[in-house]
């Protein structure tokens, strides 16, 4: 494995990693892009090997690190790991639930060079939040480690994910990230992989309120100009033309799972017949050049039509291979998502199909050990 | 902001979470913040090297001008153009 690795000149060099440190989460959030297959803690990888791969990753050229889960506070090793990416040079961004992150930790990642912090919210109103998280009191809980992070003089960031159940308070919940002091807030709308497929039917919005939930979110963007930044991820299911998932397959980033399998996103694992390979065994570097998923579908040639002759194919890059694997069979097809897609009326008759019920179904919550039966 | 409501005086620095980073893996200037990363230019990593917190914006220019022999309304504009639309970002603060 440490053999010199012969680097492609086509190929560039990745800028972000998603370390996925752990699956433990103490929330239950049913929109979850954890697999519904997740990893135990005894196959978690120790220390030294997060510490290796980070230093991997700075010669590879990555800037970014997030450090994700699951829950990262979850792990007992954070502050070593915050610390040896700060040592090489990283840019750390915390992406955190919150729970588990008390005042003298946030002071000790402080110290330890941390550059960031993301923290999710679940709504604008405790009960509601609480509820979709699966977590009493985890609203409250969140507000006080808005008030440790930034009194530590860390940059904040609100994260929060819009689905049916919170998708009327999409402005409320930016007008919360700015009392909590963030200077930028990520208003996502879910996208349906992992848990957030599973309850797709309990989170869907009818497309009236994702279209007014839009709105008003990029009516407050103007608004709050020079307040807060906000980025704003679009309803996939809604859209005209599918969003250019991961800035294009292995082009940009990879994700390293707790057990350290190695993808070109989080939700590769769904696609069949795809060879991940594993940090314990491989090198970083050698993953990303040469590894069989990084190249399943890196560049255009792959393409099926209507992409390989669309002029959007540098732009979106087909969309999202996951997504067309889930909704056509077929990892290579048009994310149906693009009016332009032959599957394009699946989507349509999903989005009919779920949010015609009156009532949204129980959610499945997200836990490790997965609930077969709904448990709200 | 526009570039006239940045005054002689103003101090601009780097807040906390955005960072002047040279790779050298690429061989070029970065400018890091929270999940984005901005090219800094020759002319923008000189300027941007010397918003630490301590130089007023006449002092940088003044710097600039005599670091590079340039002109310095020209510079004025320059540094102004890069600071407003920085602060903006939230990626500077004056």
């Amino acid at each position: 494995m440490n053999a010199p690795v012969h680097v492609p000149v086509h190929v560039p060099r990745p800028v972000g990693l998603l370390a996925e440190l752990t699956h433990r989460c103490p929330l239950g959030c049913p929109y979850c892009s954890n697999p519904l297959e997740m990893d135990a803690r005894t196959s978690e990888l120790d220390t030294q090997t997060w510490l290796r791969i980070f230093s991997e990753a700075a010669e590879l050229g990555i800037i970014h690190i997030h450090l994700s889960g699951g829950e990262p506070a979850s792990r007992r090793d954070l502050v070593e790991i915050v610390a040896h990416c700060a040592k090489v040079g990283l840019y750390t961004n915390l992406i955190t639930s919150g729970i588990g992150l008390s005042e003298e930790r946030v002071a000790e990642l402080s110290r330890a060079g941390l550059d960031h912090v993301q923290l999710s919210i679940q709504d604008s109103e405790a009960e509601s939040g609480d509820r979709i998280a699966g977590y009493e009191g985890a609203f409250a809980r969140k507000r006080e480690v808005a008030r440790s992070v930034t009194a530590a003089g860390f940059p904040l960031t609100v994260n929060a994910v819009i689905h049916r159940a919170n998708v009327s308070r999409a402005g409320a919940m930016v007008k919360l990230a700015i009392e909590l002091g963030a200077k930028r807030v990520e208003v996502a709308h879910t996208q349906y992989y992992g848990w957030a497929k599973t309850n797709r039917a309990a989170l869907l919005p009818p497309r009236a309120e994702a279209e007014r939930a839009v709105a008003e979110v990029e009516a407050l963007r103007a608004q709050y100009k020079g307040v807060i930044v906000i980025d704003h991820v679009i309803p996939d299911y809604h859209a005209h033309f599918p969003k250019a998932c991961m800035g294009g397959w292995a082009r940009r980033t990879l994700n390293v799972t707790p057990a350290g399998r190695v993808l070109p996103c989080h939700a590769a694992e769904t696609i069949p017949g795809l060879e991940f390979w594993n940090v314990r065994e491989h090198a970083l570097a050698d993953i990303w050049y040469t590894s069989p998923a990084f190249q399943a579908f890196r560049g255009t040639e792959w393409m099926l039509e209507p992409c390989r002759s669309c002029p959007r194919k540098e732009v979106d890059f087909g969309g999202c291979r996951c997504q067309a694997m889930a909704l056509t069979g077929d990892a290579r097809n048009a994310d149906p998502v693009c009016h332009l897609s032959p599957y394009h009326d699946r989507v349509e008759a999903i989005v009919s199909e779920d949010t015609a019920a009156e009532a949204a179904p129980d959610y499945v919550y997200r836990r490790l050990q997965r609930t077969p039966a709904p448990v709200a | 902001m526009s570039t006239a409501a940045i005054s002689e005086t103003s101090v601009p620095r780097l807040p906390r979470g955005v960072r002047l980073k040279h790779d050298d893996a690429r061989n070029e200037w970065l400018l890091l913040a929270p999940e984005r990363i901005l090219k800094a230019d020759p002319i923008a990593a000189e300027i941007l090297k010397r918003c630490t917190g301590e130089a007023t914006l006449a002092a940088i220019v003044d710097d600039l001008a005599a670091s590079f022999g340039a002109d310095r309304a020209r510079i004025d504009t320059d540094v102004r153009n890069l600071l407003a639309g920085l602060a903006d970002k939230r990626m500077v603060e004056l």
